[in-house]
């Protein structure tokens, strides 16, 4: 590997080898070492670690306790939107079926998996106290793009865990919902734009390869670095053990 | 070309990137071992070399992935030729939704292509399925979609929705590679983008309400109940309805992992959790028997020749 990307070889043209000088920590640790390579990358998402954050556990009760954070912080953006000014004062006819609608979705989605979190004979996690203070109900555009947030966030979360998933059930449950929130995800991106349904940002855009015009899927830490942004001290997040 | 930074954009979608690499270091043996044969001219094929051997699995895949990725395979064929076709309709679709629809097909021909990376040489036929393997009416069933755009939304209800179902019912078998389940899982949310999309043209766009007394022609974003059989309930009833056992019930089902989300949940301030609302919270997966007996409803002879959906 350290052949290719030696600084001296002219057979290389400098598009390819400037931005790789960049990334020359991983020429040294990647190209000899993967493994210490992965490892430092993990020190770093570490780094902010806090004893303060609340750990969703481990296997299919963390990847439910994981999924049951979530949902309960989109149930209370919902239940402030719904008693909120924009709702309550500007929303169209169309626009509050739409809100009720997500609404119900997301409690009944948080009373599920407070109640199979206990089914399974596991804790589920505290009642998350959320932090909305950047999000203005009185006003449509902040709301939308809120809720837009949290539909594609939860989307890509749910994709990217379902590879921790043992049980085949659970699997199949978390596929339920993730559909559901990607109609979620798709209708409030149409009333912010129309036809952005599907968008560079939350797909991606190439037809061909591996990954050709499918979400972008997000890692536990990933979806937490933004969850943990709408959730009060002692209530934000971490998932050091889905793996 | 950024050989890191494409590695680290994998990174964010399958966080196990290098371990893939790790794994098989004969990858990099290989690399290094071109020494300063390797030119920019020939990277991007040691590239394409090294993905197959992290990700191309083709040798080596159970008999269940093939099958499940073959049949998602088959129904991509199945939309994308509907799309094309509807785009290739003059007059047909509204120019403000053109930009939609040519998305969708373009996310259609993505995910053929990605399916058939996966599956190389095991995909169901070495060739693509053309236009004329399918019957978009099925057996004259329905009206012709590409008669007019209400028609045309209506039947690529039908054919996303049991597309959605149809990844939801595969995912189990997908487990055994982390990979294709990833990738099968971030396809199947993109369909529901597409479901939601097209239902919001067919109740008339963003500042139309859904009708829940006729679900069939002004839908929510949402499956409700079983949208009372769907765009022609006589053709589309099964794509709401149940599957072939008791683990693929209806749409309308309320009760997940033997918990009655209609009656153990506390509806927020001001509202009600229906039975509706439950349902609504909650796709359904279908099995690949009760997909393919819905997709067979739209192949032609010729596509029938072919095997598609058997």
């Amino acid at each position: 590997m350290s052949n290719i990307i030696k600084p001296d070889d002219n057979t290389l043209s400098k598009p390819l080898y400037a931005p790789i000088k960049r990334r020359s920590f991983f020429i040294y640790a990647g190209a000899t070492a993967g493994v210490t390579a992965l490892a430092l990358a993990g020190c770093s998402d570490d780094s902010d670690d806090n004893s303060s954050f609340i750990d969703v556990g481990a296997n299919d009760v963390g990847v439910l306790n994981y999924a049951y954070a979530l949902e309960q912080l989109e149930a209370a953006f919902y239940a402030q939107v719904i008693a909120g000014g924009y709702y309550l004062n500007t929303a169209s006819a169309a626009e509050k079926q739409v809100f009720q609608d997500l609404a119900l979705h997301e409690k009944i989605h948080v009373d599920f998996f407070r109640q199979a979190i206990s089914a399974a004979n596991a804790t589920p996690l505290k009642n998350l106290t959320p932090d909305f203070s950047a999000i203005n109900f009185g006003e449509r555009t902040s709301v939308l793009n809120a809720a837009k947030a949290f539909e594609d966030l939860g989307v890509a979360a749910y994709n990217g865990a379902g590879q921790y998933i043992q049980d085949a059930s659970y699997l199949t449950i978390a596929g339920k919902i993730v559909s559901v929130e990607a109609r979620h995800a798709a209708l409030i991106r149409d009333l912010i734009t129309f036809n952005s349904f599907v968008g560079d940002d939350v797909v991606d855009f190439s037809t061909t390869g591996a990954s050709a015009r499918q979400e972008k899927s997000k890692s536990p830490s990933q979806v937490l670095e933004t969850a943990n942004m709408y959730l009060a001290d002692g209530s934000k997040l971490s998932a050091n053990s889905l793996r | 070309m950024d050989l890191f930074k494409i590695i680290s954009d994998i990174e964010k979608v399958d966080p196990e990137v290098y371990d893939r690499f790790d794994t098989r270091r004969r990858v990099f043996k290989h690399i290094s071992g071109m020494g300063k044969a390797v030119t920019a001219a020939t990277l991007p094929g040691l590239l394409g070399t090294m993905f197959n051997k992290a990700y191309g699995q083709s040798s080596n895949l159970s008999t269940e992935i093939v099958q499940t990725l073959n049949l998602a395979l088959q129904l991509e064929y199945l939309e994308y030729h509907y799309y094309d076709t509807g785009l290739k309709t003059s007059g047909l679709i509204p120019s403000a939704d053109i930009p939609a629809i040519t998305i969708i097909r373009d996310d259609e021909l993505g995910h053929i292509n990605a399916l058939r990376a996966v599956l190389g040489s095991q995909a169901f036929s070495p060739n693509d399925p053309t236009r004329a393997a399918f019957d978009y009416t099925a057996g004259g069933k329905l009206p012709d979609p590409f008669a007019n755009s209400a028609n045309f939304y209506g039947t690529g209800q039908a054919f996303v929705d049991t597309g959605v179902r149809a990844y939801k019912g595969g995912a189990p078998s997908l487990m055994s590679n982390k990979a294709i389940l990833t990738a099968a899982l971030n396809i199947h949310s993109v369909e529901a983008r597409h479901s939601s999309h097209l239902r919001l043209l067919r109740r008339g766009g963003v500042s139309a309400t859904a009708d829940v007394t006729n679900l069939n022609a002004k839908p929510k974003s949402w499956i409700s109940g079983t949208d009372n059989g769907g765009p022609v309930p006589a053709v589309t009833a099964p794509v709401y309805g149940a599957g072939s056992d008791a683990n693929h019930p209806a749409e309308s089902n309320v009760t997940q992992a033997n918990i009655n989300v209609q009656t153990s949940s506390t509806a927020p301030t001001g509202l009600t959790i229906t039975a509706a609302a439950a349902s609504e919270a909650f796709d359904e997966p279908l099995d690949a028997a009760a997909v393919k007996a819905i997709a067979r409803n739209f192949r032609s002879a010729v596509g029938a020749t072919a095997g598609l959906f058997n």
